[in-house]
């Protein structure tokens, strides 16, 4: 009985560590020994931090870096303003049926893929798209208004793409928030501000920062949106690891692009865990 | 105790039949195809299959994703990959993707003769052969010749009456087109580091100059033909199949061979380096370049084959285009794309990054 | 004197219900006022009513004789407390009980001795940094009360908040609660759907029945002298027969039940005529047991039958007395003397009331 026992943990864990050695712990391990690998010559390589050099002695690589990390932010906290309103209103004010539509509106656009979604922006935002054809139609424009290619269209992109990821578990957590207790606050005398800041951002926080940390490394990690609707000004740091892979056969340098991307992500999570008082078990359990 | 130790053996056996049925599935008989799309439509593989009860499994791609998904593997994973000729041997210098051309098994009289001479040239390391000749065309210019009269040069994308209104790539062929345009040579120059970075930088200059008249660098051929049917690009430059295409819809949309000359490419047959049905790969060479299919394949690419005599097989709507983009002299103004040194897309890379980085 | 809460006419219709029925009631200073009934019958409307989170269809609310029907929930001079307490989980006691002082815009020191204060007049003066899921149910029930009073309302709201609490706690709480009122001196509004809650601790009692008050009264008079069936049904235990009235006399009238049994009942002024359908209210206290019939003669009821079970509850233990002449079985206190200790299923029993401790109401409407 014992044994049995033993054999079924066994079991059951096997699929876990096979996905984290397989998957996640050989990759990095590999990616890391790659970035710190330099060409010396045709079909010959030295160890040498030559890549991160080139990665800190190169200011645009640095400015796409940093830039991808403030629009990433920038990206997470818009998500945030709009999401809570939505996701207020699902879980507390809709009830019944409509409730359940809302949610699934929410979860509509995720039935086609990343690719058709961003070309949805792109046939409304284009010159001779919907938006810039209503606008004459209407009289509000005297010419094509174009809004494609651009870090706004952009921005709209990663928003509307990492929606979802932040009203799920906000809604989750503030339908865990009893009514009463925002009618105590209500009852008590305060009024709707304080109510929102003392008593349900509070409640809402660890939803908050699973939400946010989520749609921050979706935004991160975004290689479409920013191609497609960034245009030719478009820098995002994904591209840069894309091109070094695919375009210039430079996988060091693509290598220890991606370890920088990885350290910044947990930099930016780590801080803003710090930031909330929160902890990643509170968060994520 | 006998039990597990059955339960044992019994799932060691599945595991082992698995396995056996996986290599199965790689054997002789299936040809893992790597190529472009339109290279190898539906009925041409339907038809091949027939005839030589092999199976084949077609792989969409493009030069770049080729390379890197063979380096990834160290040449496995595909029987027969399709790069363009100048992107096989530094390639293979440098990761050692290929393997070298049985040419004994290929029927070397389906092919036009000076094609498939340039290509084996152009993809010989150390006295092998890796490549020879499929699907050949140009990158030019795609022009609204009504909108935009003006542009007869790569470097005309540039001038202020299309401002806004322009499209290109950020990549190579773009740096290579803009230098010729601008008066200099960077194929001489592939040989000398410092003398491509010369050039190189002056085309940086110009394109850094150029960005405010760009309205996007377009990424994907769909994309591009929607920019210009909507009339929203009138200049572009681009491949000459997609300019066709669009005079079919369009009468005003055509491909321009541009003054300093079209770039000529050359999409080839190699073999990987780890690639298993060899024999397949070679039966597929000998049947695609029979004039006949060879012509089934330019009806779906636009573009023309390295096979003899299949020209009598295109349509006149094609043979009408080519002839109205290409005069005489602007066939042997054709700048044919030499071998791709080893480190060169580094020296193109910063000059990219750069550009893209420009304000 | 001008009473604390005033309700007049207050009605509230939901689409089609009608949740409150034309209601009006006052509650004088510092008293206990509670509403008792079922669950549904409408009592948690009229509070929240009453704090501000629903407006009424019509009728009005006065406090302290001002209407208040144009005050939003945060401005009126009462405060709540929730059935399940609603403390604020994410904030330690003593921010719990200075946050409507904090919103009143009180200054920090004076809060903190506010705070102090109150917590030592709920007992539980080193509480002050704890959190809310470090306390025990009473514990927490006190803090919910403090939090209230802290701001010194006319009126206190109070929503079963002893529902969640296990038997002995809720017990426990009754009287402390009562204690607390009194402490404080502030007019309380209880609602409860448990009947002993509302009996122990209120001064006034309305028992509310579909959208209506049934009566008001106290907690007595609503046990002896309950003005509907409704609240005699409602309001404690008793044994119901249904039936025909055959003779009215003065105040006394017979009754034939359904069963066929003859009962004498005082219809204490309400108006039944023979011939009328009516049901007879007994208390299981109010029934006398006996060994022999000769001992119950002066009882105008009196029936002999059988113990069918024993329902030992210690000193409120009954019995069931199966009557020989038919019909329900009936429930008898047992009396505490030890007389009938030794009483057991299958033994021969005799029960005898008096008509006066019966009370009759006619049968209207669904028959």
């Amino acid at each position: 009985m014992q044994a049995g026992a033993r054999l079924g943990f066994i079991l059951l864990l096997t699929p876990l560590l096979l996905w984290l050695t397989l998957l996640i712990i050989i990759p990095h391990i590999d990616m890391l020994l790659l970035s710190l690998r330099e060409r010396v010559g045709v079909g010959q390589y030295a160890t040498s931090p030559a890549n991160y050099l080139t990665f800190f002695g190169e200011p645009l690589y640095l400015r796409t870096f940093m830039r991808t990390a403030v629009m990433s932010v920038l990206a997470t906290v818009i998500t945030l303003l709009i999401a809570f309103p939505v996701s207020f209103y699902i879980a507390k004010i809709a009830r019944g049926r409509v409730q359940s539509s809302l949610f699934l509106l929410c979860l509509v656009p995720f039935w086609v893929s990343e690719l058709v979604r961003t070309f949805g922006w792109m046939i409304l935002l284009r010159e001779t798209g919907l938006i810039s054809t209503l606008l004459q139609y209407l009289g509000l424009a005297s010419g094509p208004v174009e809004m494609l290619y651009n870090d706004a269209a952009m921005m709209v992109g990663l928003v509307y793409t990492s929606m979802l990821f932040m009203v799920v578990p906000l809604v989750t957590t503030l339908e865990s928030l009893d009514d009463a207790v925002i009618e105590a606050g209500y009852d008590l005398g305060g009024n709707g501000f304080s109510v929102l800041r003392e008593i349900i951002i509070p409640h809402a926080t660890p939803g908050i920062v699973s939400g946010s940390i989520v749609v921050f490394m979706l935004s991160l990690g975004n290689y479409l949106t920013p191609t497609m609707l960034g245009g030719k000004d478009s820098l995002w740091f994904t591209e840069l690891i894309y091109s070094q892979f695919i375009v210039r056969f430079n996988w060091e340098l693509g290598a220890a692009f991606g370890f920088m991307l990885l350290i910044l992500s947990s930099v930016i999570v780590w801080g803003m865990l710090r930031l909330t008082g929160q902890t990643l078990e509170k968060t994520m359990g | 105790m006998t039990l597990l130790s059955n339960r044992l053996k019994l799932a060691t056996s599945v595991v082992a039949l698995t396995i056996a049925g996986l290599a199965q599935t790689a054997s002789a008989d299936t040809l893992r195809l790597l190529t472009w799309g339109g290279y190898a439509p539906e009925d041409v593989v339907a038809a091949f299959e027939a005839e030589t009860g092999h199976t084949v499994e077609v792989t969409l791609s493009n030069n770049e994703e080729m390379i890197a998904k063979l380096r990834a593997t160290g040449g496995g994973g595909f029987d027969l990959a399709q790069p363009s000729q100048d992107r096989i041997a530094g390639p293979q210098a440098e990761f050692g993707i290929y393997k070298p051309m049985d040419l004994s098994k290929i029927d070397e009289s389906q092919f036009i003769p000076s094609m498939l001479a340039a290509t084996k040239g152009n993809t010989t390391v150390d006295g092998a052969v890796y490549g020879v000749p499929h699907v050949w065309g140009t990158s030019g210019l795609v022009v609204d010749t009504a909108k935009a009269p003006g542009v007869k040069d790569y470097t005309d994308l540039c001038s202020a009456d299309v401002a806004g209104k322009v499209s290109y790539r950020l990549k190579r062929p773009t740096l290579i087109g803009f230098a010729f345009a601008m008066g200099l040579d960077p194929f001489a120059a592939y040989g000398d580091e410092a003398a491509y970075t010369a050039v190189m930088e002056k085309v940086e200059a110009k394109l850094k100059d150029c960005k405010p008249n760009v309205k996007t660098y377009w990424g994907g051929g769909d994309e591009l033909m929607n920019l210009l049917r909507s009339g929203e690009v009138v200049a572009s430059m681009a491949w000459d199949t997609g300019g066709w295409k669009l005079n079919a819809d369009n009468p005003d949309i055509t491909f321009v061979a541009p003054a300093s000359g079209a770039l000529g490419w050359i999409d080839t047959f190699v073999l990987p380096a780890k690639g298993g049905a060899d024999q397949a790969a070679y039966d597929w060479i000998n049947y695609v370049m029979q004039p006949e299919v060879a012509a089934q394949i330019t009806a779906v690419a636009g573009n023309f084959t390295a096979s003899k005599g299949a020209d009598e097989f295109a349509s006149d709507e094609l043979k009408a285009r080519y002839q109205a983009s290409f005069s005489p002299a602007a066939v042997d103004n054709i700048k044919w794309y030499p071998p791709v040194p080893a480190g060169l897309e580094v020296i193109e890379g910063g000059v990219l990054d750069r550009v893209q980085a420009a304000k | 004197m001008t009473p604390d809460l005033e309700c007049s006419a207050l009605t509230k219709r939901f689409d089609q219900s009608l949740a409150v029925d034309d209601v009006s009631f006052s509650v004088p200073p510092g008293s206990f006022f509670s509403i008792l009934g079922p669950s549904g019958c409408g009592k948690t409307t009229i509070m929240r009513m009453i704090a501000g989170f629903l407006p009424p269809t019509s009728g009005d609310i006065r406090i302290k004789g001002k209407s208040v029907l144009d005050v939003p929930p945060n401005k009126r001079p009462v405060n709540m407390v929730f059935q399940h307490l609603a403390l604020f989980p994410m904030m330690n006691i003593a921010d719990n009980i200075g946050y409507g002082l904090r919103r009143k815009g009180l200054l920090k020191p004076e809060i903190t001795r506010k705070v102090g204060e109150v917590l030592d007049r709920i007992g539980l003066p080193d509480i002050a940094n704890r959190k809310v899921d470090e306390l025990s149910g009473g514990q927490k029930q006190r803090v919910a009360i403090a939090r209230c009073m802290v701001l010194e309302p006319d009126v206190l709201l109070l929503d079963e908040p002893l529902g969640a609490l296990d038997l002995k706690l809720r017990e426990h709480m009754k009287i402390e609660l009562k204690a607390l009122q009194a402490a404080f001196d502030t007019t309380f509004v209880y609602i409860t759907h448990d009947q002993s809650e509302a009996l122990v601790m209120s001064d006034q009692i309305a028992v509310m029945n579909a959208g209506r008050f049934e009566q008001i009264g106290t907690a007595q008079e609503l046990y002896y002298r309950p003005d509907t069936a409704f609240v005699a049904g409602f309001v404690g235990d008793s044994n119901r027969w249904s039936g025909k009235v055959e003779t009215v006399a003065g105040g006394t009238l017979a009754l034939r039940t359904d069963g066929g049994l003859l009962m004498r009942a005082n219809a204490h002024d309400r108006s039944l005529a023979p011939g009328d359908r009516a049901e007879i209210f007994v208390r299981p206290e109010a029934i006398r047991l006996a060994r022999s019939d000769a001992d119950l003669a002066h009882f105008d009821n009196r029936l002999n039958g059988q113990v069918t079970s024993l329902l030992f509850n210690g000193a409120a233990s009954r019995i069931l007395v199966q009557s020989a002449e038919g019909g329900p079985e009936i429930e008898v206190t047992l009396p505490q003397s030890g007389e009938f200790s030794d009483v057991g299923r299958g033994d021969a029993v005799h029960i005898g009331w008096s008509g006066e401790h019966s009370n009759c109401f006619g049968l209207t409407g669904a028959m």
